[in-house]
């Protein structure tokens, strides 16, 4: 009985880490190529605008990328049930 | 894939895996980790000064993500942390000064190094020590819900520390209910977080490996509450840290973005875990990881890997 608690634990878990890869894949094949012109020219000419578009960049992602993974995490429970 | 700001080229699933590792681990110790991405950056062939600098930027990414959590959860005092964010940033200031004044004056990455293993050995053994003897401390004390007695939310073996330290009463007293503290001298809070900003500043990184225990052992801070608060004070004095390198750019900001996707997930776990484990269980499991920081510096400088 036990074991088949954790058996459908584990691939409960498994399901939800499948859909944050799935997110994270699918947000690095667009964002950074999508940035990475326009974030060297800041670096290279303007010092100061970079690093508070780097501060607020890195925020709005853990922020933006929480919201999302949560959302989607919960929409899988409610699934579930 | 390429990253043109450091010039380097880096497979993005490495990133993201390293993220998610160094993740589980700050969500659960509440510490930024910059001992483990820092040699995993630097491994990948990310220049030196790219290394300090990205590391603390990935670092605010993957605390905002725990600290959220933790506040969910109700281990952060706002309080508590607002108080801390003056001798943080007043501490990391002072710490990156001293790094200016010893370029002129010593071999940096010696002196550095030799002050990081001391203190990240001694951070090592004290917890592992501290959590032994809580472990061996007679169940009266500790409490167990098996036995019918009142489970202790958290037990020190070195409370007597912490009591000593309240019973200071230098003027403005403050009292943090939300860590059950009646009463304890402003100054206390702030030499604390002071100390923590100073090796922020000094040796890299949040410094949630000096905060944290500080906060448990010298404040009397319950464990799940210094960790999640710390995790707020790494915010400050990492977003600081990144700003300022930003500006003289040693920041790879798309490095850091692609190590955050994985530190976000494994952030989100670690901070979960912690609500399944008690105060010494997480003091006892936090002591190897100082160690670890040690060894990698140790081996550096051994191996002579003067950057």
């Amino acid at each position: 009985m036990m074991k088949k608690t954790n058996r459908r634990l584990l691939l409960l878990t498994a399901i939800e880490l499948a859909v944050c890869v799935a997110v994270i894949s699918t947000y690095l094949s667009l964002v950074p190529p999508l940035l990475s012109d326009w974030l060297k020219e800041l670096w290279s000419h303007q010092r100061d605008v970079y690093a508070l578009v780097a501060i607020a960049l890195i925020i709005v992602q853990a922020v933006g990328l929480e919201l999302i993974i949560s959302f989607l995490l919960s929409l899988l429970r409610q699934g579930r049930r | 894939m390429f990253f043109p700001i450091s010039g380097v080229q880096i497979e993005p699933a490495y990133l993201v895996v390293c993220g998610f590792v160094i993740g589980v681990l700050g969500g659960f110790f509440g510490v930024g980790g910059s001992f483990l991405a820092a040699p995993a950056l630097f491994a990948a062939g990310v220049p030196m000064n790219f290394v300090v600098g990205t590391d603390l930027a990935h670092i605010v990414g993957k605390s905002i993500v725990a600290a959220r959590k933790h506040r969910a959860l109700g281990n952060i005092d706002l309080r508590l942390a607002g108080i801390m964010v003056i001798g943080t940033i007043a501490g990391s200031e002072i710490g990156v000064q001293s790094i200016e004044l010893l370029k002129k004056a010593a071999d940096v990455t010696l002196v550095v190094g030799s002050v990081s293993i001391i203190v990240f050995t001694g951070i090592s053994f004290f917890s592992a020590w501290e959590s032994w003897l809580t472990f061996r401390m007679p169940e009266k004390k500790r409490g167990n819900p098996k036995t019918g007695l009142a489970p202790a939310k958290d037990t020190l073996a070195f409370d007597a520390w912490a009591r000593s330290i309240q019973r200071i009463k230098i003027p403005p007293v403050i009292s943090l209910p939300h860590s059950g503290i009646e009463s304890i001298s402003l100054w206390a809070v702030i030499f604390v977080a002071f100390v923590g900003g100073l090796f922020s500043g000094f040796l890299g990184g949040g410094a949630g490996y000096i905060r944290m225990p500080s906060m448990v052992y010298l404040l009397g801070i319950p464990t799940h509450i210094a960790v999640g608060t710390d995790l707020f004070e790494i915010i400050i004095s990492a977003g600081y840290g990144t700003v300022r390198h930003a500006m003289n750019g040693n920041v790879d900001i798309l490095i850091a973005l692609v190590m955050q996707t994985g530190a976000s997930v494994g952030a989100h776990i670690g901070a979960n875990l912690t609500q399944y484990f008690k105060g010494p269980h997480i003091r006892f499991a936090f002591a190897p990881l100082p160690l670890l920081g040690a060894i990698v510096i140790a081996y550096g400088l051994i191996a002579g890997h003067h950057h």
